[in-house]
């Protein structure tokens, strides 16, 4: 219906030339098809969580699982991913807080078996030191070589640099 | 001093260079596994031949074996499997398989077709015991020795070389 009220607009504009209104109309046709494939995949996005069985399990579940990385496919999370291994470790979550676990026993379940490598927020400890604090440290030391040129250039005197390029001299020279 | 000062950026060259090259040759895939040197994942599971009959972690205690992990569907299994023949041949230690998220069938048939190395294979269908083993990227190989403990675990296919310089040297030294 909207596309039909958009050709009528479209054609009472002071004709354009032919070849305008036909690609117009592809453009339309294109952006109703790309409309209706988004309402599709929100409809379908909008009923996947009613199918599980208990929405709050559900819920912890997909938070812990979003904290857990997926070894097969390094990148996502055991939340994200559709690897086989990532089902199987989501049921695993699933199955523990319906035992009534905590998500502490949960990650340590994880990482008895995949090592800290499966957190997406690696634990402070004194082989990830340089991990956490390396980034900052080499801002410190760049910002430290920074402030030590400037201050060194800022006692320079003027005649210590090159000249600027003649393009346009200056207008009144010392 | 001063005139060698133009080199400070190669050297910070030579540095980033260096820790890339490391990087490029470190394989992500192969995450360290946090289960060497600890007691090997308890288990009881059906052989794969058999259903009727179970096998414990503990029926294996006192001896240094192999845990190969593989599937019928997975490919890199069968890229290995004739070296793994060709090893079971010399019967230095008993090889178990743990024939991950398969059905029996296909398991079967796949051992009939290309040679069964394994003094058995532990059916593990929906994937548990390879949870519990930290298994994520089948085949994968465990050596355990007399008191239950994995010494070393290798990640994809076996290779002449780490059966050679690494599993053979192992076995050595743990007098088999």
């Amino acid at each position: 219906m909207f596309r039909a009220t958009l050709n009528k607009s479209l054609a009472v504009r002071a004709s354009p030339s032919r070849a305008v209104q036909r690609s117009l109309r592809t453009l339309v046709n294109l952006s109703a098809a790309c409309l209706l494939a988004f309402t599709l995949a929100l409809a379908v996005a909008a009923e996947a969580p009613q199918a599980a069985a208990d929405p709050a399990l559900e819920k912890r579940m997909l938070q812990l699982a979003a904290e857990l990385r997926c070894l097969v496919c390094q990148n996502q999370t055991i939340a994200d991913s559709t690897a086989p291994l990532a089902e199987d470790l989501r049921r695993q979550v699933r199955e523990m807080i319906a035992r009534g676990e905590s998500d502490t026993q949960i990650i340590d379940f994880m990482t008895q078996r995949y090592g800290d490598f499966v957190l997406y927020r690696p634990p402070l400890k004194s082989t990830t030191v340089a991990l956490w604090f390396g980034p900052f440290a080499l801002l410190l030391g760049g910002l430290t070589i920074f402030v030590v040129v400037l201050r060194r250039r800022s006692r320079m005197t003027a005649d210590q640099f090159e000249p600027d390029e003649l393009d346009n001299p200056p207008p009144a020279q010392r | 001093m001063k005139a060698l000062r133009f080199l400070i950026p190669l050297g910070v060259f030579a540095v980033l260079a260096a820790f890339l090259a490391v990087g490029l040759k470190l394989n992500p895939r192969e995450v360290p596994s946090p289960l060497i040197g600890k007691p090997a994942p308890k288990f009881a599971l059906p052989l794969l031949a058999n259903p009727n009959q179970t096998l414990r972690r503990e029926d294996l205690l006192g001896r240094v074996w192999i845990l190969n992990v593989w599937a019928s569907w997975c490919a890199a299994c069968r890229d290995e499997h004739p070296l793994l023949v060709e090893f079971a041949r010399g019967k230095r230690v008993p090889i178990y398989g743990l024939n991950y998220k398969d059905t029996r069938d296909a398991g079967k048939q796949w051992l009939a077709r290309f040679g069964d190395p394994y003094d058995a294979s532990l059916f593990d269908q929906d994937g548990r015991v390879g949870i519990d083993w930290g298994v994520y990227g089948v085949p994968e190989t465990f050596v355990v020795d007399r008191d239950g403990v994995i010494r070393f675990k290798h990640i994809g296919a076996l290779t002449p070389t780490i059966l050679r310089e690494r599993i053979e040297p192992l076995l050595k030294q743990l007098n088999v």
